[in-house]
């Protein structure tokens, strides 16, 4: 299997106040699915307890190509990463069907 | 003391001795849905009985003061208490906008006390809540194409508090108070356990961010007490003018003295994403919120009734 072929699992942890825009700037890149939770933690920007509005995180999945999850991840830096919480992971995934997610 | 601030300061004590209590976030969000709309149909109810020409001049008049507040604050914030431009456009936003919470127990303090107001008040709440959103984020930002007005707009006007306000004084001016009363059951003989169950999630709330105050020093301590006490001066004036009853004008001083701590966080999370909002919220639901809840209304009811000349 090349390098291409192998799909990727993006994971991003974020406030939750930005999901709308945060969505809609996935779909623009080109995102077609993701799944997502409502999370709680902590981090150098303190305890997100998620118990109200405001201080809620959520978590993006997405599973997608490598050159997608560049895109994402570059993209992700450049705009939100000075002024929200945000972190981003990515990783190598064994999915059933991956021709749906290599598109 | 009305039992409700009892419960607020439950929670306040539970969470600053580390109790495990904590609501359910569905729970929470539940309390304040509740809470909108029986504020929102009690004033629909009244509207109906009003005539435009008396509410027309006192609405406008609310707007202008929404759109005042934060012009006036926002020179001293970045003046006096030397915090940046987005920081103290921020704070000049969640202080021109209302609290909701804190509105609903100026509501209850008073009828606690038996004092007489003015019913359509939850429309001012609806009024007061925007104009300082959008004096925030051109203070912060200018008027450029960088925002996204529309979509801010869409954020402001369709917000949760909003259309739960909004959509509940349309109800109650549709169908008036034979309308509404079959749904007395839920909405307002529960008003005060409702507001109880809600304060004390307040009180858990505003624990973490008193917590956080340590951080952040004495200039955000003094103006999270000073800027209530001289926007509330500004909206007792201002219900004195418009001929409010001493209640009246104690609830339109309370609304000017109350901080946002939900629909401006997020608009402005959004909008000015170089703003601190822990900063804001530290201010508005550690220092202001327990600052109006448990001195303020009363001290404002005071003002009320020095300004009209009652004696007290």
């Amino acid at each position: 299997m090349s390098d291409k072929k192998q799909p990727k699992l993006v994971v991003i942890i974020t406030e939750s106040v930005i999901e709308t825009t945060l969505l809609t700037d996935l779909e623009v890149l080109g995102v077609k699915g993701f799944t997502i939770s409502d999370v709680r933690g902590r981090g150098h920007r303190g305890t997100r307890a998620g118990e109200w509005g405001i201080d809620g995180n959520i978590r993006i999945e997405i599973v997608c190509g490598e050159s997608l999850s560049d895109q994402i991840l570059a993209f992700l830096e450049q705009k939100y990463y000075d002024n929200y919480a945000m972190i981003t992971y990515c990783s190598d995934v064994s999915v059933i069907r991956p021709e749906k997610f290599l598109g | 003391m009305d039992p409700i601030i009892l419960f607020f300061l439950l929670g306040l004590i539970a969470a600053l001795l580390r109790s495990e209590l904590r609501l359910p976030p569905a729970i929470y969000e539940f309390l304040s849905v509740l809470l909108l709309l029986t504020i929102g149909l009690k004033g629909g109810v009244e509207l109906a009985t009003q005539p435009m020409s008396t509410l027309l001049p006192q609405m406008v008049a609310v707007i202008v003061m929404g759109f005042v507040l934060p012009l006036l604050s926002f020179p001293l914030l970045l003046k006096l208490g030397r915090f940046k431009r987005a920081d103290a456009a921020s704070l000049a936003a969640h202080y021109g906008s209302v609290s909701v919470g804190t509105f609903a127990v100026a509501v209850a303090y008073l009828g606690h006390q038996q004092i007489e107001y003015e019913s359509h008040m939850p429309l001012f709440v609806v009024l007061l809540e925007v104009p300082a959103i959008i004096v925030g984020i051109i203070l912060a930002k200018g008027i450029t194409r960088e925002t996204n007005w529309k979509a801010l707009a869409h954020e402001t006007f369709l917000g949760k508090s909003i259309v739960l306000l909004l959509g509940g004084l349309l109800i109650g001016w549709a169908v008036g108070p034979s309308g509404v009363e079959p749904l007395s059951g839920l909405f307002f003989n529960t008003f005060k356990g409702v507001l109880a169950l809600f304060l004390l999630e307040m009180g858990l709330i505003t624990a973490q961010h008193v917590s956080s105050l340590r951080k952040y020093g004495i200039p955000l301590i003094l103006f999270g007490l000073g800027l209530p006490l001289a926007s509330a001066c500004i909206g007792a004036l201002l219900g004195n003018l418009l001929g409010l009853s001493v209640g009246g004008t104690t609830v339109l001083a309370t609304l000017a003295a109350s901080a946002s701590y939900i629909a401006v966080p997020a608009a402005i999370r959004t909008a000015v994403p170089e703003a601190n909002p822990a900063l804001s919220l530290a201010a508005s639901l550690g220092i202001t919120f327990p600052f109006n809840v448990l001195v303020g209304i009363p001290l404002y009811h005071r003002l009320a009734l020095q300004i009209s000349g009652t004696p007290l």
